[in-house]
């Protein structure tokens, strides 16, 4: 199983704003030497999981103070050459969001090359608080996600000169990039769902499935992505098509453990703070679920998700450490019970080989950010590899 | 194409799945006479019972829902407002009207007038009740309010003199709310970017040689009084009119002022003259 760190590199120094962390709050906020050292830092820590033998994963969002990055592309362009052996992941890009797949095809053989061939390419719609900052139009944006996949692969495999692409949202003449990327035919192409409708397309396509604290309910993504392979390809799909992500916290004590579990826990609470028009531009979600929150009318309902015992946990509250762990969201304590909770919840999901963890988000410090990943990386990593059957890729290697 | 007709008390008759030029249209009719197109605002025909029947007094008022609103299907590649204004150019051929009376509100009226600067043949009168569509201001100015930046209390704190008059979204059954939901979908497909208008259409509007009236509710924050002056000026001899005590939407707010406005308008001489020497 490979193991992913993942931070969103947030600047929790503004998130006393109560009413909206995002696309609204000034960027009078932002003291340039605190991101700058934030942003050090959050590298730093990348630097330590590439030399204990875990792999990478970075984002980016916009005009927010939950996610620093604002080019997953620029943070990959760093790690490509200052990272040895880590898979870097971007998850994602978001393709809907962004007016140009030509740039996103070139920047990304660019970070192929460099790290040689160390990139998986993670593509997202974008999240619907993004949409008017990118300004992009809110409908359609499955159709967009899916042209520019199209055009980016063909970007990346067409070696014998230019291309035209006359598309129904992208236009290119003389497509043609430099460098190709490292790998054949193309990187590994990661994909996000959290619907059982958006599975099969990915399945179909033989891409990594990701979801994202979906929890207990994981099992029925993987089991729909499963179908759908088995239907297309008339084999079973391997663990390394799957990935999770969830929050973790590693210590030598679980008291030690619980109290940084609380800090990454912030990550759920702080990341719906935003200003209510912006939550759902219309044609983003479904006219079905569109017409649910007109009937709210602007308040904000429950996320009620089930625990493995069958309790149901309101994570839009503010659901304690305990509650995470049962809902499957999050891993935390000793390495013993990291790895139990981990092995526990493998099992129930129906497997999968790639996990991404958030083991650093909101004010975790650097020390305990770096215990906890040292922990994780010399007594959990090595009994995961057993765990998924494969081997494991040792610091050393 | 499943058709279905539902005639209500107030003799309207509520047409669904009919076929014009290619696309599945929800149909209103009411009314007999002279033809009067009503082309509804972004929230669809929602709240324009009034309006429609005040109308009716005066000919027979067609009201499609535009395609992608109400039970209207929306074809895959329509995109722009373009469209839309070559559809019911279109819409206006299938069903061989002539004379017509076009009123646009809002939305509508931005269809309405990129459809008269492209042809005004079977047009005699064209009212733009408080119209989106045209540029005014420098590149930093937003003319219009932005819809999306603000929750659906403060969009109507803005669009009406008197909130109270919007109709109940929280209150419809669950058919209705999703066409409300769909409108909205289908607005922001046709309205995002550039929002709310085309760049082009104000050096354009000169194209509009037919009787122009533009009438604007005077408490209008969505879009100002200021900017209808400007969209009139663009218009040869377009009449502008200011309704007092009303917002946004005066079909909805003061429906028979609207229609006494629109109707004295389209009854007085000099062009009742003009029209009469069209056809």
């Amino acid at each position: 199983m490979r193991i992913y760190h993942f931070t969103e590199q947030a600047y929790p120094e503004a998130w006393s704003e109560p009413s909206s962390l995002r696309v609204t709050l000034p960027n009078s906020h932002c003291d340039p030497v605190v991101a700058a050292d934030l942003f050090h830092r959050y590298h730093d820590e990348w630097m330590l999981a590439d030399e204990l033998g875990l792999d990478i994963m970075v984002n980016e969002h916009h005009a927010t103070a939950t996610c620093m990055s604002a080019s997953a592309n620029v943070t990959l362009g760093i790690l490509a050459r200052t990272t040895k052996r880590a898979r870097l992941l971007a998850l994602g890009i978001p393709l809907a969001n962004r007016p140009d797949p030509l740039r996103i095809a070139e920047e990304l053989s660019m970070v192929d090359v460099i790290s040689r061939g160390r990139l998986e390419m993670g593509f997202v719609k974008g999240v619907p608080y993004e949409v008017p900052v990118a300004n992009s139009n809110p409908v359609r944006m499955m159709d967009r996600l899916w042209e520019a996949h199209d055009f980016i692969l063909k970007a990346m495999t067409t070696q014998d000169g230019p291309f035209n692409w006359e598309g129904e949202y992208f236009h290119y003449r003389n497509v043609n990039i430099w460098p190709r990327p490292w790998q054949q035919p193309h990187p590994p192409v990661w994909i996000t769902a959290t619907s059982l409708t958006s599975a099969a397309p990915i399945a179909e396509r033989g891409h990594v499935l990701a979801t994202f604290l979906t929890g207990y309910r994981t099992r029925d993504l993987f089991q729909r992505y499963a179908e759908a392979w088995r239907a297309a390809r008339h084999s079973a799909a391997p663990a390394d098509r799957f990935a999770y992500l969830a929050l973790a916290a590693t210590a030598s004590t679980e008291q030690e453990a619980f109290r940084r579990a609380a800090e990454v826990a912030r990550y759920v609470t702080t990341t719906g703070i935003v200003a209510e028009p912006f939550r759902s531009p219309p044609g983003y979600a479904s006219v079905e679920d569109n017409a649910k929150l007109l009937r709210q009318a602007g308040r904000k309902g429950p996320r009620m998700v089930p625990t493995r015992d069958g309790r149901m946990v309101n994570i839009a509250g503010e659901p304690s450490v305990r509650d995470l762990i049962d809902a499957g969201l999050m891993f935390a304590g000793t390495p013993d019970q990291v790895y139990r909770q981990i092995a526990e919840f493998h099992e129930a999901s129906g497997g999968f080989g790639n996990l991404l963890l958030m083991m650093q988000a909101g004010r975790l410090g650097h020390a305990d950010t770096v215990d906890s990943l040292t922990l994780f990386g010399k007594e959990v990593l090595p009994r995961l590899a057993v765990l998924s059957g494969e081997a494991a890729e040792s610091a050393a290697a | 194409v499943v058709q279905a007709a539902v005639i209500s008390r107030d003799g309207a008759v509520r047409r669904s799945g009919i076929d014009i030029a290619g696309v599945e249209l929800e149909l209103r009719e009411q009314g007999g006479g002279r033809p009067i197109l009503f082309l509804h605002p972004g929230i669809g025909l929602l709240g324009s019972e009034p309006v429609l029947a005040a109308l009716a007094r005066h000919g027979r008022v067609l009201a499609p829902s535009h395609p992608g609103f109400g039970a209207s299907a929306l074809p895959a590649d329509f995109r722009t407002v373009d469209d839309r204004a070559y559809f019911y150019l279109d819409f206006l051929d299938a069903l061989d009207l002539r004379n017509v009376v076009l009123v646009g509100a809002g939305f509508g009226g931005w269809i309405a007038a990129e459809l008269a600067i492209k042809s005004t043949e079977r047009l005699s009168h064209l009212a733009l009740v408080d119209p989106v569509g045209i540029k005014v201001g420098d590149r930093e100015s937003r003319d219009i309010v932005d819809i999306y930046a603000h929750t659906a209390d403060q969009v109507a704190a803005l669009a009406f003199h008197a909130p109270a008059r919007r109709p109940d979204i929280a209150g419809l059954d669950d058919a209705a709310l999703r066409e409300v939901a769909r409108n909205r979908e289908s607005l922001a497909l046709f309205a995002w970017s550039p929002y709310m208008h085309d760049p082009r259409l104000r050096r354009r509007l000169h194209r509009i040689r037919i009787p122009t009236l533009l009438v604007w509710g005077e408490s209008d924050r969505i879009v100002t009084p200021d900017y209808g002056r400007a969209f009139a000026a663009g218009i040869p001899g377009a009449r502008f009119a200011v309704l007092a005590e009303v917002g946004h939407y005066p079909h909805i707010e003061q429906p028979e002022a609207l229609v006494q406005e629109i109707a004295g308008f389209v009854a007085a001489p000099a062009e009742g003259i003009r029209a009469a020497a069209r056809n």
